[in-house]
């Protein structure tokens, strides 16, 4: 679904991502730890298209496709979502109009009939549901005086609305109480489709309890150090990242 | 008088001097201004002698007077003789059909969602009789007449009602007010007029598309409006497609009367041409607004959302003169590539417990400038006035530029004045984040941008309402990426 070829990314001209190599298939769920600052986010940003960034070598085909020439807003209809680590506020802007919008924008790319406001309605309705979010949110303006754990929560049931075919979830538990990770978490499960993939971002084993990943990277200094299954995470948890740049001969 | 007959005889004298007479009969006259046109233009409209002396009092206020110099605008030099002050009311059709319009123009048109019939009216097509929807215009005129609302022209109104345009034509703009102001009431060739008795709730939003004659009123526009006591209504002026014009400048006058209890609420949405990318061509809309609360708890409300215009030069007032009265002013500017708006609104206080709030959002993009310029003034014996003022100007991209100039004098000691202003610029993460969910960049601006206007256009009559949306998000086509 995901192949990403020797990514390199700065940002005013300093270089953050080093030459980034994953592959990520259908199904699959990814974790990418590490350190604050090593470019988790970048990689983020980038994948979903941040002009901020600036995509110096590499290449990345998503479903076939030349992921780096797409514009972010072709990326978010090819079906490409990044629930953000910091989610912006858009005053005035009502949750629904936007969602709406967003819905919409992408049906009309697939050549799908837009959703009448009715049914929109409705899709909206179910979907609240699924990720246990209040109306008193999804009635307001886009994340305008939402809790961190209120965004979060919002970028969860944005991204159900949308339904990606690859949602990157960029540090989606923080500031999140310990019921709210679990209903969120509950959600990813719930969406997940043996067509869809996952990059969870995360420092903590926490989530990945409720999201169990496939693989689990650790990212440091723009490159991707080391990879293994879901059991690297406990060894992270319990020892740092001191053995791994011990290991790299730091 | 007698004074008066001799400078008549001798205007008289000159008109046959320069065979103006003969002219009278034929739809236009040359171009310039002079006395005699003056006197022309009230003789083609048959007008009562009142109206006459009203003119010419003007007409010689404004030649003493000057353009003011005083906003943040660069106006090019303007010359007022190579200007025609009067032109038949009825005009040619420009076009068959609407194959021959300018395609750029219909495409705005079908962004709005213009129905056909209109867009040829607009576009100045031939348009079928039976499409006139006379019909539709006819009964709105009826139900009216029966609650005794008076809606029509003005030149009608000075025909059918002199007394009451006698009595309240010039009392809120005086023909010495400006230079604008003075130019409009010398020369103006027609407009609205409204009157609701007293106690009548009009029943309908009046707007200016339905009024018979509405098309061509002029350059000169003239717009009295008068609430009896106890009276309500809501008027509205303008229309969001892009209406072309082939005179460059516009000056028109609007003054509201509002008397005890009755409320008025003025809603527009300007949309004229605002020249190309370049800043060639655009109308120069300079107008003078101003409502007077003359009865005690009298309200008046101006709301509006300006996209047109090259050069735009309004402050919509209001006059708090009876006590207890209440004055608002909702306005959402935008200006883009090399548009230059001063605009902004007074308040002056003058009766007891007077309340005013002002609400300006302004919006800049491309090379454009947007001021805002407010004035709010507290008379002495208004005692426990109150005004909350909010200006606010949003930026797009770094060529453009937002100036406030808010003037502040309070002349008692129990009265409150805020005023609160922000500068913001649209950010390129709120912009990203509406990408990364689908939304182009494009859609985007236009969201975001009306989520900040949201406050005002909320304050817009439904129908308005939307279309004012829409507008927003088309005039910022192309000012970003
Ligand atoms: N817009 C920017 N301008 C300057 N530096 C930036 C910018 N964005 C990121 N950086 C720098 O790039 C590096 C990587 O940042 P990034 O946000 O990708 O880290 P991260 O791995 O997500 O960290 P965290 O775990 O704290 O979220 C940091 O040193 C950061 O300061
Ligand atoms: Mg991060």
């Amino acid at each position: 679904m995901l192949i990403i070829k020797d990514l390199h990314a700065s940002v005013e001209g300093k270089e953050i991502l080093r030459g980034i190599n994953l592959t990520i298939n259908a199904g699959e769920v990814h974790a990418i730890m590490g350190p604050n600052g090593s470019g988790k986010s970048t990689l983020a940003n980038v994948l979903a298209g941040n002009t901020n960034y600036e995509v110096t070598k590499g290449e990345v085909t998503f479903n076939g496709k030349d992921l780096l020439e797409m514009s972010a807003d072709v990326r978010a209809k090819e079906g490409l979502f990044l629930s953000f680590q910091y989610p912006v506020e858009i005053p005035g802007v009502s949750m629904i109009n936007f969602l709406k919008t967003a819905v919409n924008e992408s049906r009309k790319y697939h050549q799908l009939k837009e959703l009448s406001a009715g049914d929109f309605l409705k899709v909206m309705r179910e979907k609240k549901e699924l990720v246990q979010i209040d109306s008193q949110l999804t009635n307001r303006s886009v994340n305008e005086g939402f809790s961190g754990g209120e965004k979060k929560k919002n970028e969860i049931f944005q991204m159900a609305m949308l339904e990606p075919k690859l949602a990157i979830l960029d540090e989606t538990d923080s500031g999140l109480d310990i019921d709210a990770l679990r209903i969120v978490a509950n959600g990813v499960n719930l969406l997940k489709k043996p067509e869809n993939a996952t990059i969870v971002v995360t420092h903590y084993q926490r989530l990945l309890d409720y999201i169990v990943p496939d693989h689990v990277h650790v990212l440091y200094k723009g490159q991707i150090v080391k990879s293994a299954g879901k059991e690297l995470v406990l060894e992270l948890e319990e020892k740092g990242y001191d053995w791994i740049k011990k290991e790299l001969g730091e | 008088m007698d004074n008066q007959n001799t400078l008549i005889n001798e205007v008289t004298d000159r008109d046959y001097r320069f065979g103006f007479v003969s002219d009278i009969a034929t739809d236009s006259i040359p171009k310039g201004l002079s006395e005699e046109v003056v006197r022309i233009i009230s003789a083609k409209k048959e007008e009562p002698e009142f109206m006459l002396e009203f003119r010419l009092k003007a007409y010689r206020k404004w030649l003493t007077m000057k353009m003011p110099d005083w906003a943040q605008l660069t106006i090019p030099e303007i010359d007022y003789q190579d200007i025609i002050y009067y032109a038949a009311p009825r005009q040619q059709p420009k076009y068959e059909s609407l194959d021959e319009v300018d395609p750029e123009l219909l495409s705005t048109f079908a962004k709005l969602g213009i129905p056909l019939e209109e867009q040829k009216m607009l576009a100045g097509v031939a348009v079928d009789a039976v499409m006139d929807s006379v019909s539709v215009k006819t009964t709105f005129k009826e139900n009216l007449a029966e609650l005794g609302i008076i809606f029509c022209s003005f030149s009608e109104a000075v025909k059918h009602h002199p007394d009451l345009v006698q009595k309240y034509l010039g009392m809120v703009v005086p023909p010495n007010d400006n230079f604008y102001a003075a130019l409009n009431c010398a020369v103006f060739s027609d407009g609205s007029f409204v009157y609701i008795p007293k106690g009548v709730r009009c029943p309908m939003e009046l707007s200016t598309y339905f009024r018979i004659n509405a098309k061509n009123t002029g350059q000169f526009e003239r717009t009295l409006i008068i609430a009896d006591s106890d009276s309500y209504v809501s008027y509205l002026e303008g229309c969001t497609a892009p209406m072309r014009d082939e005179n460059q400048l516009h000056a028109a006058v609007v003054e509201i009367i509002a008397l005890d209890r009755a409320e008025v609420k003025y809603s527009t949405v300007q949309n004229w041409y605002p020249g190309n990318k370049e800043g060639v061509g655009g109308i120069y809309n300079f107008v003078t607004k101003r409502g007077l609360c003359k009865g005690e708890y009298s309200k008046i409300y101006w709301n509006q959302v300006e996209t047109g215009s090259a050069i735009t030069w309004k402050y919509p007032s209001c006059i708090l003169a009876g006590d207890n009265s209440v004055a608002e002013f909702n306005s959402v500017a935008l200006t883009n590539n090399y548009q230059q708006a001063d605009t902004g609104t007074k308040m002056i206080h003058l009766g007891k417990n007077t309340k005013s709030t002002i609400v300006s959002k302004g919006i800049s993009a491309g090379h454009s400038s947007n001021s805002y310029r407010g004035l709010v003034r507290v008379a002495a014996k208004a005692e426990n006035a109150r005004n909350y003022s909010q200006c606010d100007s949003l930026l797009l991209g770094d060529h453009c530029g937002a100036h406030t100039f808010p003037y502040i004098e309070v002349g008692n000691q129990n009265s409150v004045v805020e005023h609160e202003a922000t500068t913001s610029k649209i950010g390129e993460d709120q912009i990203f984040y509406c990408n990364q969910r689908g939304i182009s960049t494009q859609d985007a601006i236009g969201m975001i941008v009306n989520g900040y206007a949201r406050e005002v256009i909320n304050k817009l009559p439904m129908e308005f309402a939307v279309e004012a949306q829409k507008l927003l998000q088309i005039s910022l086509e192309g000012s970003v990426g």
